[in-house]
């Protein structure tokens, strides 16, 4: 551990509100108000001047994709979670779709190690659904769940798990090892080929059709049989309004689902895709603005539960190509905060506390993250964001941390900086630049 | 006019200017001598992705007779296929010196890339991407379009537009560049247009295409038409449940005999039946129908060289004087 292990953090807003000091020691909230700095462990500290920066709980990611291991050449557990720490994340969960696929505990326990050993945030591997994300069959579930990763949330995603009978299976499992089945719903019929959202735009453009159908149908079936056999179901990225009012009918149901949306959909539109450029490909594609305001809403009343970044990076040349030949996927973790600030806070939709709730609290305990996403209280431990929220800055893709270029926020302006992150304590990110790492015994 | 992309973008006076030039180039094919000297010294490279002679030598044929030289790019059989790069291959036409480029790409909106980046600085000319769009196309179709409707109404085609001329297009609208070409450019020129195709060939959202759309080909023919253009039936549709099967597809949306013969009978003397080629016979036009005074079909292919003379003589010459030798 690094010598000074003590923080004042002076005059920061708590979730938005009033002022208040924080003291961290030994990776614990000790002492929080103005009379902070008044307790012993203060003597020693480390000043922090975060006069008008609000102090948020430590983001938490439920949907990264770092890549490694088997495209270290678009991310590895290193840069991406560089890129999370900048992004003020302090815990990622490591999507299954890396090569070989996380479908045994070996290799979520390397990706977990990995993570352990960059010391930048959390790492928390995800566990493929079914073997290979073949759809066919269900992957050594309690194995991971019970290895060193401890993996809790299990996804094919990339791919729909299609086949109802397997997804339901999953969907009961998982109850034995308190997972979540995280569906990425895309009914594949449906989408063979698509391109970008089936509407108005894909019309005039010639590409191949995705349409909304595609997503509603699955996520209609599997909030049917989460109720069926009683069982935890996430939807990931949920990307149209009518995803939104299926979730709100099932949620008003009773059904143990919850939602997460990405920023990108929060304020990207299917318009982009004029241009051709693919850094605007994704999956599931950018849909219309009624789709981004019912996303908006649905994220503002609750329906939605949590932002998932969906952070995929690619190398230049998956995406320096023809629209149909490109990559899917954009960078997310070092421009999720900005863009939720700028489409949900600065609109009125939500509170800092919302924004609170639905970037740490939540993602944390759909994930069952134990330590992250905890109230900012004396005894929690010190997972702590500042964030300058009147700064704003233009989006360069060459300037971040992580490996991928493709960010569809290229040359936008957007309000927000991250100042300083604490991760258990220790100061990753200082000034809006990386620090260093939390390096704990060797993993 | 830096590039030509598609003619969702392009104004009616440029699209005049081009009908009004190929005019003019028109009568060169005519001559003995079928050539200007209009484009000498200037490279125009045809990079086709797709295999598609037609269209190539259609602009090969345009080219010379503006004097440029030809480079032909083959992607067949080329570094291409050895897994080269849109990117890289446009370099390279940039490092050839290449002063047009003239692609057809499998790829929607390959063209508009190779526009909007800097990996090539050359004019594009979109010689048809993917079921985006096909602008030459579309162009070529409303010179044979407005010769015929200038004669009708027995006045001069230069300068004039298609104001209230009715065009069918029928057939397979859904992965069609020709069908979204046609129907923007159409418009501009002020055509009514009405899409006619079984519901499965229509790309959802097509609604609200500025257009109407029929499933009845018998009912829009009888609204009185002035043109109707057959799409072409790609093969491979029939295996993936657009329709049932080619006899039926024929029966209701092919201009088979029945529908020429009713032509006649409505008295509709002016009709003509275009198709963009290369065509099924036999499936969306039938051989009388192919090969009646009607058709224009023909017509179509000699208009493409001098329509695209225009394009490239626009594109490459920068400015808009007529060309000398004229």
């Amino acid at each position: 551990m690094s010598t000074n292990t003590s923080y004042l953090i002076r005059n920061a807003k708590p979730l938005g509100a009033d002022t208040a000091d924080i003291l961290i020691n030994d990776g614990v909230i000790v002492a929080l108000g103005a009379d902070a700095g008044a307790h012993p462990a203060a003597a020693d500290a480390t000043i922090i001047d975060a006069a008008g920066q609000i102090a948020l709980p430590g983001l938490v990611d439920l949907h990264t994709h770092l890549r490694e291991p088997g495209r270290e050449d678009a991310e590895t557990v290193e840069t991406g979670t560089r890129a999370a720490a900048k992004g003020g994340f302090t815990a990622v969960h490591a999507m299954a779709n890396s090569n070989p696929v996380a479908d045994t505990a070996g290799v979520v326990e390397q990706v977990w190690s990995l993570g352990k050993r960059s010391g930048w945030v959390d790492v928390r591997p995800v566990g493929a659904v079914t073997v290979g994300l073949k759809g066919a069959q269900m992957s050594e579930i309690g194995a991971m769940a019970d290895s060193r990763a401890a993996v809790r949330v299990f996804s094919d995603d990339g791919i729909c798990v299609f086949d109802p009978l397997i997804m339901r299976r999953a969907l009961e499992y998982v109850k034995a090892f308190d997972g979540v089945v995280a569906q990425h719903a895309q009914e594949p019929r449906l989408t063979e080929g698509a391109q970008m959202n089936e509407g108005e735009v894909s019309a005039v453009l010639g590409l191949p059709g995705w349409p909304a159908v595609a997503e509603e149908s699955i996520i209609a079936r599997d909030v049917l049989l989460a109720e069926h056999v009683g069982s935890r179901l996430h939807i990931c990225h949920v990307s149209t309004a009518g995803s939104v009012e299926i979730i709100r009918w099932a949620k008003s149901r009773g059904v143990n689902v919850t939602a997460e949306v990405t920023p990108h959909h929060l304020l990207l539109t299917d318009e982009l895709v004029k241009s051709y450029d693919p850094v605007f490909k994704v999956n599931p594609p950018l849909r219309t603005e009624t789709d981004v305001m019912a996303l908006r809403a649905g994220l503002a009343d609750g329906t939605i539960d949590i932002i998932g970044t969906d952070h995929a990076p690619h190398p230049s040349e998956d995406k320096e190509c023809e629209w149909a030949a490109a990559a899917m996927g954009m960078t997310g973790l070092e421009t999720a905060l900005s863009v939720v600030q700028h489409t949900m806070i600065e609109t009125g939709l939500i509170s800092w506390a919302d924004f609170a709730r639905v970037t740490s609290t939540t993602p944390a305990a759909i994930g069952r993250v134990e330590d992250q996403g905890r109230a900012l209280a004396v005894g929690e431990p010190a997972n702590i964001t500042l964030v300058d929220a009147d700064a704003r800055w233009v989006v360069d893709p060459l300037a971040m941390a992580t490996k991928g270029r493709n960010s569809p926020f290229k040359g936008l302006e957007l309000p927000g900086k991250v100042t300083h992150v604490f991760f258990h304590g220790h100061l990753t990110v200082r000034d809006g630049e990386l620090a260093t790492p939390r390096i704990t015994e060797t993993a | 006019m830096k590039h030509l992309l598609s003619t969702l973008d392009l104004s009616r006076a440029d699209a005049i200017r081009i009908l009004d030039i190929a005019e003019e180039m028109a009568a060169v094919g005519t001559r003995e001598v079928k050539k200007l000297p209009a484009l000498r010294g200037r490279t125009v490279v045809n990079l086709f992705f797709e295999d598609s002679t037609r269209t190539r030598i259609s602009f090969e044929a345009a080219a010379k007779r503006l004097s440029a030289d030809v480079i032909n790019f083959s992607a067949k059989g080329s570094s291409v296929s050895k897994g080269e790069s849109l990117k890289d291959t446009a370099q390279t036409l940039q490092a050839i010196g290449a002063d047009a480029v003239v692609i057809r790409h499998g790829a929607s909106g390959a063209p508009a890339r190779l526009a909007a980046t800097d990996w090539i600085d050359a004019p594009v000319v979109n010689a048809g991407d993917g079921t985006h769009e096909h602008p030459t196309q579309a162009l070529l179709d409303a010179f044979t379009l407005r010769t015929h409707w200038s004669k009708i109404h027995d006045h001069t085609s230069l300068g004039s537009d298609l104001a209230g001329m009715k065009v069918a297009i029928v057939g397979d609208i859904l992965h069609s560049r020709v069908a979204r070409s046609n129907l923007w450019l159409l418009r501009t020129l002020g055509a009514e247009v009405t899409m006619v195709a079984p519901p499965t060939l229509l790309p959802h959202g097509s609604n609200v295409w500025p257009c109407t759309i029929s499933y009845d080909l018998d009912a829009t023919l009888a609204g009185g038409i002035d043109a109707v253009m057959m799409l072409r039936v790609q093969g491979e549709r029939m295996h993936d449940s657009f329709f049932p099967n080619t006899r039926e597809y024929s029966r209701l949306w092919g201009f088979d005999d029945a529908r020429l013969a009713a032509l006649d009978a409505q008295g509709q003397s002016h009709t003509i039946i275009m198709h963009p080629g290369p065509m099924n016979r036999g499936l969306e036009i039938s051989s009388a129908a192919a090969d009646s005074p009607r058709s224009t079909v023909l017509e179509q292919v000699s208009n493409g060289v001098a329509v695209r003379m225009a394009v490239l003589y626009l594109l490459l010459s920068g400015d808009q004087q007529r060309p000398a030798g004229l």
